[in-house]
């Protein structure tokens, strides 16, 4: 679903550190390697790496090499260094995204994981979603199809802008109505296919198939040929 | 941000980034005619938080002189750009449900009256899902006194190049489809002139909303093209008139395992029925004659329930027998989220909101205590005798409106169902109509009788 997963360095973080995160609700895995945090990455990438580099300085800088290299969204990356260790920070700013020195205070590393995460997750919501000739202005609500104004009621542009953010995921009707509508609404579960059944029309006959039905499942936005 | 205020958000953020000039309120009186007062784009950010507030005493079957005023607060969830609308000024709609100042729902706004018998269902767990098949005339343009003027002479399923109706219909199909009410079918209708089309299932509210919408955008397409549309029941005498039937059913919303089913369908049983469904419909067979005068409230109406129009004339249900008031539809393979009831009285002259609401009270009624279905009528009740249909115990439809008032006059359930005002005011309204048509001398009675005595 949404990207909530962090990468941590090294494979056997201190305790404190695991408490840490922990105790601020976060989800995590730890790594002993740039190559073991790539490989695992989840499809819809990391929320966010905490990279410790008090004992393997090499091994750290590898794991925010790999992490930074890549186009698109950059991953935020939170470094632990020693107070010896920041004269190696000089040159070095492109590859975290903030420091905290060693031994953290708990309390100042969960401000600042969450203040970095958060600036990140508000920073990858872009205000206009693109798909194909599909786009969504999270602004104004606006939604268009070729150029094409698109006049939708709330709920269908609401129940559109949840697919296109989610693409070649498959949603049940109750994941749907849950997440889209949130509450209970005249018509349970049908009132889902009623508003694809709405946006199809819509979207117009080329685009129609931008949403399929996943038989005995639910429904998907976007598929191969658009890419993604 | 709870979801009201993004509702209301998006309704203003929509207007403004459209350049919208007007927005159109709507709302129904009791008879059922559509309503509409527009406020400015500056007006409507208020309109959101507090409604606006109307003379009631203007609108029919709404309030007495002395407690005039109530309150009109749009469901921003219902609104739409009005695809018929000038480019350069574009208007939108909204529905409105109808409060009295005081903020209680207004015992006469038929919206409201259908949310409250909406809510006794979700009570019970249950969604009320419904799809209609509209059927309706198109005309050349009335003059007064004569007859109707059919525009073709086409009959069921007929295609032809020049036909200027089919090209309405589809115009209208798309009209529909740009205001997020989805089309099923449609097609050419047995008598000359005369279209049906059915709209996907929606839950009953929404159905009522989109009722109100197609009868208005079948008339504007048309009118557009100097045709009249129509939905009288019977415009023509010895032809099929325009019924609404109504496909119905319940789905469990009760949150447990079994949510999201099809509380009609049961894999056991031999017309894979569950006792959910055949309580409905003997609940619906039960009540049919008191809530007759609701689902064909006009004199009208009673001209189209007469044998040999496929229109219903008996209270009695059967599997694919156009002739009973209930009909339920074989799938050719079992469906269990198509299964459900055609009720095929309700005429396309009601008002949607009031005959959902005694339908669903009826059906609900049933339910609640385990009426018993009877047997399936299975014979062409058309053409039995009198006497043959008495022995089975199956009874006749209300002939006339007058017959229709007064048996609704007596049933505690239509009253519950519309509540007071709604009930008091229909009857007082109908009664009146009646009235009316009764003093009429009509051509059918000069014709007979006034040479020969």
């Amino acid at each position: 679903m949404v990207m909530d997963l962090i990468a941590v360095f090294p494979e056997s973080p201190s305790p404190e550190l695991a408490r840490t995160l922990d105790m601020a609700g976060f989800r995590w895995k730890a790594f002993g390697s740039a190559d073991a945090v790539i490989k695992a990455e989840p499809t819809e990438g990391w929320l966010g790496a905490i990279v410790m580099a008090d004992e393997d300085m090499e091994g750290a800088w590898a794991v925010c090499r790999v992490l930074r290299k890549r186009d698109g969204i950059q991953v935020p990356l939170m470094l632990l260094v020693t107070g010896a260790q920041l004269d190696d920070l000089a040159l070095r700013d492109e590859l975290f995204t903030d420091f905290c020195l060693l031994p953290f205070h708990p309390r100042e590393l969960e401000a600042r994981l969450k203040h970095v995460f958060a600036h990140m997750s508000s920073s990858i919501k872009p205000d206009v979603v693109d798909y194909g000739g599909l786009a969504l202005n999270l602004e104004t609500y606006q939604a268009s199809i070729d150029g094409r104004p698109l006049d939708l009621t709330y709920m269908e542009y609401e129940l559109l802008k949840f697919l296109t953010q989610n693409p070649g995921k498959v949603f049940t009707r109750e994941i749907l109505l849950s997440r889209v509508w949130g509450y209970d609404y005249y018509g349970g579960a049908r009132t889902v296919d009623v508003h694809i059944r709405r946006l199809r029309a819509k979207l117009g006959e080329e685009q129609a198939n931008l949403i399929q039905t996943v038989r005995s499942v639910g429904y998907r936005f976007g598929q191969s040929r658009w890419g993604n | 941000m709870n979801m009201l205020n993004q509702q209301r958000d998006y309704v203003l953020r929509t207007v403004e980034e459209r350049g919208v000039r007007l927005i159109r309120l709507w709302f129904t009186d009791v008879l059922g005619n559509l309503k509409s007062f527009a406020i400015s784009p500056a007006e409507l950010e208020n309109a959101l938080e507090d409604g606006m507030t109307f003379d009631g005493s203007s609108i029919d079957g709404f309030s007495r002189v002395q407690e005039s005023d109530v309150l009109a607060i749009p469901d921003p969830n219902t609104f739409v750009m009005l695809p018929w609308a000038d480019n350069k000024a574009p208007e939108a709609r909204v529905f409105c449900d109808i409060y009295n100042l005081d903020g209680s729902p207004f015992g006469g706004d038929p919206r409201q009256v259908l949310r409250r018998n909406l809510q006794r269902a979700q009570a019970m767990g249950l969604d009320f899902l419904i799809a209609p098949d509209m059927e309706f005339f198109y005309f050349a343009p009335p003059e007064n006194g004569q007859p109707p003027k059919p525009l073709d002479e086409a009959s069921f399923f007929d295609l032809t190049t020049t036909d200027v109706t089919g090209t309405l219909r589809k115009e209208t199909i798309r009209t529909l489809e740009t205001m997020s009410i989805p089309v099923e079918y449609s097609f050419h209708e047995d008598a000359p002139s005369q279209h049906e089309i059915d709209l996907r299932h929606t839950d009953a509210l929404t159905m009522a909303d989109s009722v109100m919408t197609f009868r208005l955008v079948v008339k504007e397409v048309a009118a557009a093209q100097g045709v009249h549309a129509t939905f009288m029941p019977k415009p023509l005498e010895g032809v099929q008139g325009s019924g609404m039937h109504l496909h119905l059913s319940l789905f469990n919303n009760n949150g447990t395992d079994d949510s999201d089913s099809n509380a009609f369908y049961s894999p056991d049983d031999a017309y894979n029925l569950s006792d959910t469904a055949k309580k409905f419909m003997a609940g619906l067979l039960h009540h049919a004659s008191e809530i007759t005068a609701v689902t064909n409230q006009t004199v009208n109406s009673y001209k189209r329930l007469v044998p040999g129009f496929e229109a219903p004339v008996h209270v009695s249900w059967a599997r694919n027998n156009r002739s009973g008031l209930i009909r339920v539809p074989v799938p050719k393979k079992a469906n269990p989220s198509a299964t459900r009831i055609e009720y095929r009285s309700p005429d396309p002259a009601c008002n949607p909101y009031l005959a959902f609401s005694v339908i669903l009270a009826a059906g609900l009624r049933g339910i609640e205590q385990n009426y018993e279905l009877p047997a399936e009528a299975d014979a062409n009740l058309f053409e039995m005798h009198d006497g043959d249909l008495d022995k089975l115990g199956i009874a006749q439809l209300p002939q006339s409106l007058s017959e229709a008032l007064n048996v609704m006059e007596s049933s505690t359930l239509v009253r519950e169902a519309l509540g007071e005002h709604i009930f008091e005011w229909f009857l007082r309204n109908k009664r009146s109509e009646w009235r009316g048509y009764k003093t009429q001398v009509t051509p059918f009675e000069l014709q007979r009788y006034l040479k020969s005595i």
